[in-house]
Order: C-alpha cells, then sequence, then structure tokens
C-alpha cells in the first residue's frame, strides 16, 4: 500500500517543441500528464482524457460509454447531483464532457488559480461516483432525447449511420457512439457501474493541462490528487475486433422523405496514424486536399462544380485520427436534373484520371503552405491544442508523435500520395450510399 | 495623418481571473475608425470588419439579394475569376469569410503577418472590386436554393420562419434572408452590384484588427482597404413592434421529436434594467446545467437533451427566446414546465442565493472570453456595433455586479409575460393543439 502514497519519480521530458510549450510526466500510478504553456491569458483548461470510449463497450450495450459520461455528473461520495457543474459555475467556469469511439473526457474552462478546485473535484469522480437507480432512470430519458435530437430527428444522420453499421463488418466503429435506440433504452445502473470500475483509474487516463500554468506547479497538483488513486490491476489489455478482409463492395440507399436533397457518400476503410508510422496518414491528408478540399481548386470541385454543373457540392475527407482503421470519404450532391447514378459515375471518371495524371506541383505547394500555416493559426487556440494531444495519446500515438506530425506533413511527395490512393481506393471494402427522399429519385 | 484618439490600457479584473488588454483607438487620413490590439505572439493577424444592414436592406422583390452577393465576394474580383482568386488566396494560407446576417454583414479575415500585405489586397479586391460574373452566379445560386429546400423540411427552421412571419410581417425580420425560391431565381447580376452598393458602405462601417500588427500600421492601410467604398447607404428600415401573442402554433411534421421555438417581447440592448434583464435570463434559462429550466425540464424529468432562453436585443426589435426539443410524446409537459417556471419567474423571482451564484459565474466567465485574436476581435467590433465605448470591457463586471434582488425581480415582474409566450411547435406533439 505504501507504493501509492509514495513520492512520485516522476519523469520529466521536457520538448523543444517547435511552438508550443508541452511538458510531460509520467506519475507512478500510469497516469500521463501533458502541460501546454500559454500565458497571454489568466486562463486554464483541465482536462482528463480515459482511454475507453465506445469501441471498448461490451456487446448488447452500446451507448454505455457515453450515457456513464452523462452520469459522472452527478453525485460522488463528497459532491452532490449536480454540484460539480455548479461549484465550477460559482467559480466563474464552464465545464463538460465528450465521448468518441477512442476516448472519453471531461473538461473545464476556469480562471487559472482554480486549478487545484478542478483536480480536487475531478480526481474525485475517478472513484467515488454515488449513482442512484433514480439517476439512472432520468439521464437514460435525457440521452434517448439526445439521440432524438442528433439521430432520429436527422434524416442524414441516420444514413450515415446505415452506412458506416455496412463499412465496419466487425469492429464497433460500425456502432453509433451514442447507441442503438433498443440497446440504450435497456441501459441500467450495473452496466455503467461495471465500464465505471473497469476503466475509470489511473493507468488509464491522461491528464491533459494547457493556459497560464507552471509545469512544476501542476506536476505538484497533480501528484498529491491524482498521484494517490491506485492503478486498476484488472485493466484489460486494448485489443477490439479487427475488420477481417472485405471482400465486396457494399451499396445503399437510404430512403427517408425528409431528404430535401439527394446526395450520395463513399467511404473507403483507410489506414489511420500509427505511432511511429505516420506517413501514409499524412498522404492521405493531402489526397483529400488535392481530390476535395476546396471547391475552387480540388480536382472534384473543378470537374463537377466549375466545368460541368454535374453538383452543387463536393468534398473529400480523410479521419485518420483512430486507434483502429480511419476512413475516407467523398460526398456528392448533384445539381438539379443530374442523377445520382450520373453523380457517381462523374466522380469516378475524377477519381479515376487523377490516378493516371501527374499531381501538379503547385497544389503541392499550396496544399505545404496551408498546412504550415494551420500549425501558426493553432497556437492561438490552446483549447484545440490540450485536445490535439489529449485525442492523440487515447489513440496510442506519443508525444513524439504529435509533435513529429507538421514535419511529416511537410515531407510528404507526389509518389506517397499515390501509393496511398492505390492502396485505399478498393471498392472491395467502401461502401456507397445514396441518401434520397424516394425510390424514384434512387436512379 | 494618422490620428490615434485614445489608447484603453487596463487589466480585466474578476475576483479571479487578470486579463490585461490594451485596446488602441485608431483613426485613418480618410476618416475609418478602427480598435487595434497589438499581440505579437504569434506572427499572423485576425481582422473583422461589420457592415450594419445587411439583408434588411433588401429591395422590395429581391429578398435574398445581400446573402447571394455576400457568397460571390469570393467567387472572383478584380482580374481573378473564382479559380484564381482563391488559388491566390490559398497559395498565401489566408481565409476570408463573408456572411451576411439579418441586420449585419459580418467580414472575417485571417492572415499570417509573412504575406500580409498580399492577403490585404486580395481582401481589397474582393471587397471594392467584386465581378459578380454571370457564370458564378449561375453556380452559387443553385446552392443558396438547395439551402432553402433543406429548410422547408428542417424542423428547426420550419419553427423559426413560423416564428419570425407571426412575429413580424412584411418587416425584413419577418422572413429569412435566403430569400424565396421564387425571389432568389429573380436574381440578376445588376441585383449583386445594387446590393454591393447599398451594404458596404463607410458610414455603417466597424473595424476590429488583433494580432502581430501595431495600431500605426493598421491605420494606414485602412483608407487603401476600404476607403474606395461608397460613402453612405440607403435609409435602414423602422424599428418594428414584436407581433406575436401568446398561445401556440402547431405545425404538423411528421418526426419523432417535436422542436419548439418560443417567446415574447424584449427589452433593449441600451435600457437601463438590460443587466437586470441579462442576470434574471441567466437563471431562468441562459446558464446552462445550472439554469431553472435546465434543471426542471432536463435534470428532474429528463424531459429534453437541452433547453435555453436568450435574450436578443436586435437593432430594430427585441425579444426573448426559447428552445426545446422534446419526443412528441412528451413535448406538452415540457410546455407546461417552461410556462409554469416562467409564471414562478416572474411571481417570485430570484432568491438571495441565486442572485449571488449568477453574478459570480458571468463576471468570473466574462474575461474567459478574450482568449483568441480573433475572439477579442469579434467581442471589440461587436462592442463599437451596439455603441459600447472601449471601458466597457473594464466596466461590465461593475454593471452586473451593481444588479440588486430588487431590481432583477422588478425586472422579472415586468417583462416576463407567461400569457404572453408563444409557442411554435413542429412534429407530431400529442395533447397540444394550436390555440384561437
Amino acid at each position: 500500500m505504501t507504493r501509492l502514497f509514495a513520492a512520485f519519480a516522476a519523469i520529466v521530458t521536457a520538448f523543444a517543441a517547435h511552438a508550443e510549450e508541452v511538458t510531460t510526466y509520467t506519475l507512478d500510478n500510469g497516469m500521463e500528464v501533458v502541460v501546454i504553456e500559454d500565458h497571454r491569458a489568466p486562463v486554464v483548461v483541465h482536462m482528463v482524457w480515459y482511454k475507453v470510449g465506445s469501441a471498448d463497450e461490451p456487446v448488447g450495450a452500446s451507448g454505455v460509454a457515453h450515457f456513464l459520461e452523462h452520469l459522472l455528473f452527478k453525485g460522488t461520495d463528497v459532491l452532490a447531483p449536480g454540484e460539480f457543474s455548479a461549484t465550477v459555475a460559482a467559480n466563474g467556469g464552464s465545464d463538460n464532457a465528450f465521448t468518441s469511439y477512442d476516448y472519453t473526457a471531461y473538461f473545464q474552462r476556469i480562471a487559472a488559480d482554480r486549478l487545484e478546485l478542478m483536480m480536487q473535484m475531478e480526481s474525485n469522480r475517478m472513484n467515488n461516483l454515488r449513482i442512484t437507480p433514480e439517476d439512472v432512470e432520468t439521464e437514460r430519458q435525457v440521452i434517448l432525447e439526445e439521440r432524438n435530437q442528433r439521430t432520429e430527428n436527422n434524416p442524414n444522420a441516420l444514413a450515415r449511420e446505415q452506412f458506416n453499421a455496412a463499412l465496419f463488418q466487425n469492429h464497433r466503429y460500425g456502432v453509433p457512439i451514442i447507441g442503438w435506440k433498443h440497446e440504450m433504452e435497456q441501459l441500467d445502473l450495473q452496466d455503467a457501474l461495471d465500464f465505471y470500475d473497469l476503466y475509470y483509474s489511473p493507468n488509464n487516463a491522461i491528464l491533459v493541462v494547457a493556459g497560464d500554468v507552471e509545469p512544476e506547479e501542476v506536476l505538484a497538483l497533480a501528484r498529491q490528487y491524482y498521484g494517490v488513486i491506485p492503478a486498476e490491476e484488472h485493466l484489460p489489455v486494448r485489443e477490439r475486433p479487427q475488420e477481417p478482409p472485405q471482400r465486396a463492395e457494399r451499396r445503399i440507399t437510404y430512403v427517408d422523405a425528409r431528404v430535401s436533397q439527394p446526395f450520395l457518400i463513399r467511404s473507403y476503410l483507410a489506414p489511420e496514424r500509427d505511432p511511429g508510422a505516420q506517413s501514409e496518414a499524412a498522404a492521405l491528408v493531402y489526397l483529400a486536399e488535392l481530390l476535395g478540399g476546396s471547391p475552387f481548386t480540388s480536382a472534384l470541385g473543378q470537374a463537377l462544380q466549375f466545368d460541368s454543373q454535374t453538383a452543387i457540392y463536393t468534398n473529400a475527407s480523410y479521419d485518420g485520427s483512430r486507434l483502429d482503421d480511419g476512413t475516407f470519404s467523398f460526398a456528392v450532391v448533384p445539381a438539379e436534373g443530374v442523377t445520382l447514378s450520373e453523380a457517381e459515375a462523374a466522380m469516378d471518371e475524377v477519381i479515376n484520371a487523377f490516378m493516371e495524371a501527374e499531381i501538379d506541383p503547385a497544389r503541392m505547394d499550396s496544399i505545404r503552405t496551408q498546412l504550415r500555416a494551420s500549425e501558426i493559426y493553432a497556437l492561438d487556440n490552446v483549447d484545440g491544442l490540450a485536445r490535439r494531444y489529449g485525442a492523440a495519446l487515447t489513440q496510442s500515438l506519443t508525444i513524439a508523435d504529435v509533435q513529429a506530425w507538421p514535419d511529416i506533413l511537410q515531407a510528404v511527395t507526389e509518389e506517397d500520395i499515390k501509393a496511398v490512393a492505390a492502396k485505399v481506393f478498393n471498392r472491395d471494402q467502401a461502401v456507397t450510399g445514396w441518401v434520397v427522399s424516394s425510390q424514384e429519385e434512387a436512379r | 495623418m494618422l490620428r490615434i484618439l485614445i489608447t484603453v490600457c487596463f487589466a480585466l479584473v474578476t475576483t479571479t481571473a487578470q486579463a490585461e488588454i490594451d485596446i488602441k483607438q485608431v483613426t485613418s487620413p480618410g476618416g475609418i475608425n478602427a480598435w487595434v490590439v497589438e499581440e505579437p505572439a504569434i506572427p499572423f493577424i485576425a481582422l473583422e470588419i461589420r457592415f450594419r444592414g445587411s439583408s434588411s436592406l433588401d429591395l422590395p422583390g429581391k429578398r435574398g439579394a445581400t446573402n447571394l452577393m455576400a457568397a460571390l465576394l469570393e467567387e472572383g474580383s478584380g482580374d481573378m475569376n473564382a479559380q484564381e482568386f482563391q488559388t491566390a488566396l490559398e497559395a498565401l494560407a489566408a481565409s476570408f469569410s463573408f456572411r451576411a446576417l439579418d441586420d449585419t454583414l459580418s467580414i472575417s479575415a485571417r492572415f499570417l503577418t509573412e504575406n500580409k500585405a498580399e492577403a490585404l489586397a486580395l481582401l481589397r479586391q474582393a471587397l471594392i472590386e467584386p465581378r459578380f460574373d454571370q457564370d458564378a452566379l449561375d453556380r452559387v445560386r443553385p446552392q443558396v436554393l438547395s439551402g432553402i429546400a433543406s429548410d422547408a423540411k428542417d424542423p428547426n427552421s420550419i419553427a423559426s420562419a413560423a416564428f419570425d412571419a407571426a412575429a413580424f410581417g412584411d418587416h425584413p425580420y419577418g422572413s429569412a434572408i435566403d430569400g424565396t425560391v421564387e425571389s432568389v431565381s429573380a436574381l440578376t447580376q445588376q441585383d449583386m452590384f445594387d446590393a454591393h452598393r447599398n451594404a458596404l458602405t463607410r458610414d455603417r462601417l466597424f473595424v476590429s484588427v488583433v494580432g502581430d500588427t501595431t495600431a500605426d500600421a493598421v491605420g494606414a492601410i485602412l483608407d487603401d482597404l476600404l476607403g474606395d467604398l461608397p460613402a453612405e447607404g440607403p435609409v435602414l428600415p423602422d424599428d418594428v413592434a414584436f407581433g406575436l401573442e401568446g398561445g401556440v402554433t402547431v405545425i404538423e411534421y411528421d418526426t419523432p421529436q417535436a422542436v419548439a421555438l418560443f417567446g415574447q417581447a424584449g427589452l433593449k440592448r441600451d435600457d437601463e434594467d438590460f443587466f437586470a434583464a441579462f442576470v434574471m435570463n441567466h437563471v431562468l434559462g441562459a446558464g446552462g446545467f445550472e439554469s431553472r429550466l435546465m434543471t426542471e425540464v432536463r435534470e428532474k424529468r429528463g424531459l429534453t437533451y437541452g433547453i435555453g432562453t436568450y435574450l436578443v436585443p436586435k437593432f430594430h426589435a427585441e425579444m426573448l427566446l426559447g428552445s426545446v426539443a422534446s419526443s412528441n410524446a412528451t413535448i406538452a409537459e415540457a410546455i407546461e414546465v417552461i410556462r409554469g417556471e416562467w409564471a414562478r419567474m416572474a411571481n417570485e423571482g430570484l432568491s438571495a442565493e441565486e442572485l449571488e451564484v449568477a453574478k459570480t459565474y458571468l463576471t468570473g466567465e466574462y474575461p474567459l472570453r478574450f482568449d483568441g485574436n480573433a475572439e477579442i476581435a469579434k467581442i471589440m467590433v461587436g462592442m463599437q456595433m451596439v455603441g459600447l465605448p472601449p471601458e466597457y470591457v473594464v466596466d461590465r463586471n461593475d454593471f452586473v455586479n451593481a444588479v440588486t434582488l430588487e431590481d432583477v425581480n422588478r425586472v422579472a415582474a415586468e417583462l416576463l409575460q407567461p400569457e404572453a409566450l408563444h409557442f411554435v411547435v413542429v412534429g407530431k406533439p400529442e395533447g397540444l393543439e394550436s390555440t384561437q
């Protein structure tokens, strides 16, 4: 037991970051600490990220990660229900939380001299939640209304849910973060507590503190509040069901009378950013820009919105910030009088032409410049920097990976892009979805 | 000659946070004013430009003209067509946004110090020499029409359109700034030039700049950037009374969750009771998880994911608005709870403790807003538009703290009128019917 209260042998690694001042520690109980300094305003963002998200949920309990996130604002052994947020507000701060496939994070934004109070409360709810069956009943209604608002009332969101479920044949990325409605309706106190007891522990958490703070002071407080919490010995190894080889293209038509404008989406599985191996992901960032970044200068925009009046909107996007597989997607909204078949054929023609042509060096320069500038603009938003580190560390990347990323992006070549494009544009591992208001529009 | 009129240097002090901010006011030789905060820490500049008027200046039969015009400012100017302009902009890694709102044309620019001259030259070209090419018009018009079609099937947009039409009728506030299928389909190139001529004028111009520059440098570029705009614009619309009486309007729409937009008349931004109303509204419905409506409708009953109320002092009308969404089976109960809370606040007001907690939050939260170049620039340009002086950022918390329990409860009783509250509900609400 002494070990838990022993002084920290904190490993201090101060990175000579190109821009942001970042200092990291690892506490004895396994909790990682990241401090980002920004002394322009007397404000701090205090975040705790748990390396658990919806893709870690047990089968049949979809939505429990997000449900638990809501329940953490109920009481603990020392905090009455609602007292956490009320205390933050009474100190002039704001707080909230968010859940994704790979992480669940809690944060407060407050005057920098209130950091200790935030740590005191946040560390308390890591282990000492006291939820009642009544809390569960009411809050379940709240998350069902949240699902109504985000998804059931939104035909495009319902369509995306269907497409995503088809893209992932085995991985939990195919299950919506908020949960399937029929499973959300069955979530109970025990589901939430089982999840909480297993995953909410310092050796599964990352503390990110960003703003007007001194790293040594943050470390001292982290020791005092988080360092005394015992590590969870039974924390499971994070191995989730992976995708099998995908062998057949999937095509879906989603029909909903509330759709005002037919459109199509094509999503492919794509490599994600991995520790020490981010080059393919970096090339995919360029690929998305080149094919469907700006409507004025991208290949899809030029061909479908300028050279022909095939579409009123085109886009390509890459999501590689994942622990497991990422996705690369296209979206096209056809112009009046253009069918979805015609729009899809035009889109495929652009993709094929791209694969055969040389990449314009001027476009490469422009994208490189924009990526470099985005690092400068990012410094203006310390919340954004905090999220960048928090998310990456829950997705198996290291601080070094995060800091190497801008340089890796600058080093991408035309050949890298063509090579990763050839690998990703495999229709056997893709879903093509049409969204229409009636079957007649699906042509 | 460049005149720097005032330098207001002060600390934003609260019980906990102190943010130092140094607002410099500058007037160009040509008479254009700007507020500037010099922030050299990061090598970029945020520039915010506002023109009062915007879509409220749409000419008769031309609803949507200002909105479409604003969308076309990035679609070609000077000797560049849309693609040439955007290629140049992307090469600089600058970003411009042009957005028409009902009373305000909003222009936000962000660019690097290292190429600010080139970025400003492009911005000037977009503002002063737009081309409104026919092919750009033909390309962007269907995007606007698609948005109009989408709004016609979106429950929240359906509710807003019905609420605004009933509250403001023929006044510009009574219709969507996007226009109608009919009005937008008929807009011509000349309409774009007319809308540009009317909306971008120096008499309604407000500017703020934050970042890696100096007040002197800003003063020197203002005339070149904006000096060639027309001096004056056409008359603004008249003020309009909030014309919606208490009641319920149900608009049938087949969707599982009903959405409700509700509201009543509000009060002006310069009303002497504004801060009392602001504090009261925070406790009623604007204070997130701590508000009474969130507590009663969400936390205690689980009837919604979110509910909020907003004081909306516009230039020509004032409202107190709210929104909530709840399943068709439960929206009637949510509305009953809201009406009850409206009445409870009007009749009983706040407790002394609620007032203190609200003040602590509101005064503590204020300095936290000044946390980025673009954020500070937006706050400063917004202050200019409603006639607040730079000192307001220091005095503002005193205004909040000066609100007494007596004030706030008198204002609650005067302002909140449960019987005047009107709900527009879109969905298939059970147990709820339109009144009258």
